[in-house]
């Protein structure tokens, strides 16, 4: 089936002509009619645009101009701001929303040529882990419980509708934005390669800002090498992102077939917590065994301030969240809803646009910036993250790359770890750390658990070098040979 | 530290956003357990640390300060809930 192939084979099949740019879109297109409506992984599908993009692809392809992207079709998560399509953060406040302006990323994905197929749903304003604050509905997970078929599992989140469609064979890869796990979390969940770069590595020019300072853009793929092809197309410098790195990108596709013989991995202690699943574990223990035998040398590092990643980031993420969130007012774009004065008119607009999570994290965010607290809270947070960036650069000394587990689990039921805030939270204790310290890291698919459910790994590297990150990856992705497929899937 | 009533109330009308009285007790609550959760930070030494804004390591780039983009005030307006000429329009502030 054309929405089985891999990234990398269907740009080669295309090429070859084999098949035809529309005939993929289409492929797929038909795909979310049939199974959208059930994983509700797409908040807008764009038909119509698609298969212009597509025919445009195919006329590209004639004349011999294919770029690296022509004629694949990708879901964009609804947080990119797409020219003339409604972009609505997976939030009321947005409903109505259509941007006059294409984000950075997206904009380099079209230059190469990309289809999007439609806009993914998502955390509201990505604050979640489970997908289970849109308000455009939760999205399911297209892997089953092997003994427990009717239950229906969250794909994780933030970016859960991006890694939803890429598992069901409803685009053949996908944008992400990972703040403290939101690329990651979901790809171990959904058994995909999930792709957090550098910070700065991609624009956020564009992006509806979450945690400016922990936002990453970055891709979902099957393979590590389709993750590196769409990583290449999306990374570059944009004077319009001030914290955007204004350094080469380089091959990481070839990257990925450099191996790893003669690579120091590190294997940080503090990640081996007491409650950690033994699977898990073993899954963990696996993938440092796999890279050994490929000739990897395996060292014991600390990163003694792990324990307090979580803790950092939800000061540091909510305090620069209730910031962004602040021009949500009712005045110049989104939802409005009328009051009895200006003030009035933003308080209605606010508490009637926001959800329970987003308005939670904006009241500790305004809370821990406010007179009074703001040494207490921020400040110490602030200095805690420059403890957290130091035990990775001491680590880095030493290591060339660590390895740890993506998350503490397999994917939940819907309902499970909802009446908690902090139980939702503790999802993202292995992700946090890098987003902090702005490291890249990729998440792979190595495994399955007794229910039959993905666990992914994590590598981690140093800044600006993914192209160890994908190299170390590659290494265990051979090794795992991981082959299994989501029950719910086009054609499935 | 544990927020009361009033201070729940205090940082909604901070945030503007309108919590209406039966609410309030609820947010107390999941307040008060999140900041009482991020209250072990308390037990790391942060004496003679810098605070790290962020996690880009470069310094900020110099630009010259001229009009790069604009002109264009119907696209700008095009999702204005309500608009006047080429203004948006809220309800009056100034009697």
């Amino acid at each position: 089936m054309l929405t089985d192939l891999t990234i990398a084979a269907a740009r080669d099949g295309l090429r070859a002509k084999d098949f035809s740019a529309e005939e993929l879109t289409m492929a797929h297109l038909h795909a979310i009619e049939a199974l959208n409506p059930r994983l509700n992984a797409y908040i807008t599908v764009s038909h119509a645009r698609a298969l212009d993009q597509a025919r445009a692809a195919d006329a590209a392809l004639a004349a011999g101009e294919g770029r690296a992207l022509t004629g694949i079709p990708l879901a964009i998560k609804d947080l990119f701001c797409t020219e003339g399509v409604r972009t609505t953060a997976g939030s009321k406040m947005l409903g109505p929303f259509v941007p006059p302006y294409e984000s950075t990323v997206t904009a380099n994905l079209l230059r190469d040529g990309a289809v999007f197929l439609g806009k993914a749903n998502l955390d509201e304003f990505a604050m979640g882990s489970s997908n289970m604050t849109s308000a455009y509905g939760p999205v399911e997970n297209p892997w089953k419980r092997r003994q427990d078929q009717a239950a229906v599992l969250v794909p994780g989140g933030s970016s859960g509708g991006s890694a939803a469609a890429v598992a069901a064979r409803l685009a053949m890869g996908a944008t992400g934005t990972d703040t403290g796990g939101s690329i990651r979390q979901p790809a171990s969940f959904c058994g995909l390669v999930g792709v957090k770069p550098t910070y700065g590595r991609c624009s956020r020019w564009g992006v509806v800002a979450f945690a400016s300072s922990l936002d990453h853009p970055g891709p979902f793929a099957r393979t590590v090498r389709d993750g590196a092809i769409l990583l290449g197309s999306m990374a570059g410098h944009d004077p319009k992102d001030s914290t955007s790195a204004p350094v080469p990108v380089p091959d990481f596709e070839a990257a990925c077939a450099r191996g790893v013989k003669g690579l120091r991995i590190g294997v940080p202690k503090e990640y081996r917590s007491d409650g950690m699943p033994s699977e898990i574990e073993a899954l963990w223990q696996q993938g440092l065994d796999w890279l050994r035998a490929a000739g990897a040398e395996i060292v014991d590092v600390s990163l003694p301030h792990t324990k307090y990643g979580l803790g950092t980031y939800y000061i540091v993420a909510p305090a620069e969240a209730s910031s962004n969130l602040a021009r949500y007012d009712g005045v110049r774009f989104g939802l409005r809803q009328d009051g009895k004065d200006l003030r009035d008119l933003y308080e209605r607009t606010r508490a009637e646009g926001f959800g329970p999570e987003v308005r939670r994290r904006i009241l500790i965010g305004t809370y821990v910036l406010s007179a009074g607290y703001y040494d207490a809270y921020y400040l110490r947070a602030q200095k805690i993250r420059a403890l957290i960036l130091k035990d990775f650069t001491d680590a880095f000394t030493r290591v060339d790359a660590l390895l740890t587990p993506t998350a503490p689990s397999a994917a939940f039921a819907q309902g499970e770890n909802m009446d908690d805030p902090i139980k939702m939270y503790l999802n993202d204790v292995f992700t946090v750390p890098a987003n902090l310290a702005g490291v890249p890291a990729i998440s792979i698919p190595a495994g399955l658990d007794a229910n039959g459910l993905p666990l992914g790994l994590q590598v981690i590297g140093k800044p600006f070098d993914e192209e160890t990150v994908f190299a170390v990856s590659a290494a265990i992705e051979q090794a795992a040979g991981f082959s299994a497929l989501p029950q719910v899937r086009a054609g499935g | 530290m544990s927020l009361d009533h009033a201070t729940v109330r205090r940082i909604a009308s901070l945030a503007r956003i309108r919590v209406e009285e039966h609410e309030v007790e609820n947010l107390r609550n999941e307040l008060n357990g999140i900041l009482g959760w991020i209250e072990q930070l308390n037990e790391v030494d942060v004496t003679g640390i810098a605070p790290l804004t962020g996690a880009a390591t470069m310094a900020l780039a110099m630009r010259e300060d001229v009009v790069t983009d604009g002109g264009y005030p119907d696209k700008i307006l095009s999702n204005a809930p309500e608009r006047i000429g080429n203004f948006y329009a809220v309800p009056k502030v100034v009697e």
